[in-house]
């Protein structure tokens, strides 16, 4: 299994504030690693700190085993494709023009058909002419993640992509960056939905304070005791026929 | 419609508002004189077409297509519909700066009004990335520019106010509202270098600001290198929008309603969106350099003025548009 993303001590500030301290992590080919924490405790701040667009003042990231520093703007965007949390879009563009836009290392036509694919992926083909700022919030969800796909990077990050999104669409999204891991992709979602994370991901990450608190397989990660003091929820994913659940009250 | 028979059948309907601009004006002719006219530039009714018309119309035309160039690259670069040079305030201190020169006795050096003017804007337009990089919302922006506007036009008072002397207070007067009267062939030359500068930086921005559209973290990491789209877009239209302050003064709304005149042609897209906002602001103002020559007042009208009062309305009306994109 080779690394794609590896963050060593990595700690950044935000202004005055150090909203990531000393985290370490490895992700590899193959695996869905699901980053989780109460609001603010520094998820967002964790992919940002790692993909460069924060400045780090201790610590090193790596992309495929490259050091982030030494990378120059578009090899970065070869090797990592990104969903940010912010979904605003500034122009009523087409679907398809948006979704091409990961694709600029294309000439004009190529990067329309792998638009349009990428589209067809999502299930959202019959939307690839319409302005983005026509559709409902989930459409556009869509339309985005088609945009994430068209990176065609081996390392797909996206925060909090199944935010405000019916049941249906947020089991969607996260079978479609399955099927990337499938392919020899890796995934790094950020969730707020603990049941969602126990069954899309491979791997957890718990967040809090600005440091990664536990690490490793949802049952472990999620154990009774970081559930209680990161969550401050009394109670246990337990085992059913459709997977994990969480069963669980405030503490 | 490809972007190449839009910007093709763009340039017919602005070759013919030209053609009308040159041959109508305060002074009607007979058709014997325009046939003079033609066949004798030199003739009395050649002058007036050749030497006193046509050179205004350029200068009318190349000023429209700076501003509307840059007031479509600022829009893409601060994704932002309402972003002009003028609602920025770039223009403001533009002429603030030619109000300074002027108001110093610089008049006489050749060139002096027209670098103050330009130096003007590129200041303003440094000032507009460092508010925008620091605050994202675009009302915020907004905000700002209109307080460098009004801060410009209080500074600019203040020049006048220590004027000392009423010449240079009307020629003040005179450049802040805008005209492109009395403009020769060389004044239309020496716009052109700054300009053409400024839209070759533009349409480099193109691509990135494009790639803006879903906000600035997304671009970078699609690979955008953002620090040199910034420079590319600001420098570009802030030498714009100078070169325009320079040959015909203030000149506000053209920036802002050209691209809005367009938009729904190039589906939106701000690349694409770049030549036609250039076409659409250069007949803009062919059309309200004529509407200023030929609506009769006992002055004639000034060409910032003509834009001004066709321009605020046009801004409140997309204001009210815009705010559909800002809500979600």
């Amino acid at each position: 299994m080779s690394a794609l993303w590896t963050l060593e001590g990595v700690t950044a500030r935000q202004g005055p504030k150090t909203v990531l301290e000393a985290a370490s992590l490895t992700v590899a080919a193959g695996e869905v690693v699901g980053v989780v924490g109460p609001n603010g405790a520094g998820k967002t701040s964790l992919l940002r700190a790692g993909l460069g667009l924060l400045p780090l003042t201790a610590g090193e990231a790596r992309l495929s085993g490259k050091a982030l520093a030494d990378l120059k703007p578009d090899d970065r965007a070869k090797l990592v494709g990104y969903l940010p949390q912010d979904r605003r879009v500034a122009w009523n563009l087409p679907a398809r023009m948006v979704a091409a836009l990961s694709a600029t290392d294309l000439a004009h036509e190529p990067a329309d058909a792998l638009a349009l694919e990428c589209l067809a992926r999502v299930g959202a083909a019959e939307l690839a002419d319409r302005g983005v700022l026509d559709m409902s919030g989930g459409e556009r969800a869509r339309v985005l993640l088609a945009r994430l796909l068209a990176t065609r990077a081996p390392l797909l990050i996206a925060d909090e992509p199944v935010a405000g999104l019916d049941p249906d669409a947020q089991l969607l999204t996260l079978d479609l960056l399955r099927a990337e891991v499938a392919k020899g992709a890796a995934v790094v979602v950020t969730l707020h939905d603990l049941t969602l994370a126990a069954r899309s991901c491979d791997r957890i990450v718990v967040v809090d304070h600005g440091r990664i608190v536990a690490e490793g397989p949802p049952r472990a990660a999620l154990s009774r005791d970081i559930l209680g003091r990161v969550f401050r929820l009394d109670g246990e994913l337990i085992e059913t026929p459709a997977g994990p659940v969480l069963a669980a009250r405030r503490a | 419609m490809s972007l190449l028979r839009l910007c093709l059948l763009m340039l017919l309907v602005l070759a013919l508002a030209a053609v009308v601009a040159v041959s109508l004006g305060e002074t009607p002719f007979t058709l014997a004189q325009y046939a003079q006219a033609l066949s004798h530039p030199a003739s009395p009714p050649g002058e007036v077409l050749w030497t006193i018309r046509a050179p205004r119309v350029a200068v009318a035309a190349l000023v429209g297509a700076a501003l509307g160039l840059s007031g479509a690259t600022m829009q893409g670069l601060l994704r932002n519909p309402l972003a002009d040079p003028g609602v920025l305030g770039v223009s403001a201190v533009s002429g603030l700066g030619a109000a300074v020169a002027i108001s110093a006795g610089l008049a006489v050096l050749p060139g002096a009004i027209e670098l103050a003017a330009l130096v003007g804007a590129l200041v303003a337009g440094a000032m507009v990335v460092v508010l925008a990089a620091r605050f994202r919302e675009p009302e915020a922006l907004i905000l700002f520019g209109v307080a460098l506007s009004a801060f410009g036009g209080a500074l600019t008072a203040l020049v006048f106010n220590l004027s000392p002397s009423p010449v240079a207070t009307a020629e003040i007067l005179a450049w802040l509202m805008g005209s492109v009267e009395n403009r020769d062939w060389h004044d239309a030359l020496r716009a052109l270098v700054p300009m053409a500068i400024g839209a070759a930086l533009c349409f480099r921005a193109g691509q990135g600001l494009r790639m803006l559209t879903l906000g600035e973290e997304a671009a970078r990491m699609s690979g955008l290198p953002m620090a040199r789209l910034r420079v590319y877009a600001v420098a570009g239209s802030a030498l714009l929008t100078g070169a325009g302050v320079a040959a015909a003064g203030v000149i506000g709304f053209v920036g802002l309603a050209a691209p809005h005149l367009v938009r729904a042609l190039v589906k939106d897209d701000p690349k694409r969106i770049l030549w036609p906002s250039a076409l659409a602001g250069a007949l803009l103002l062919v059309l309200a350099d004529l509407a200023a020559r030929l609506i009769p007042t006992e002055q004639e009208l000034k060409l910032g003025v003509v834009t001004a009062l066709f321009g605020a309305p046009a801004f409140a009306l997309l204001a009210w548009r815009a705010s559909r994109s800002w809500r979600s």
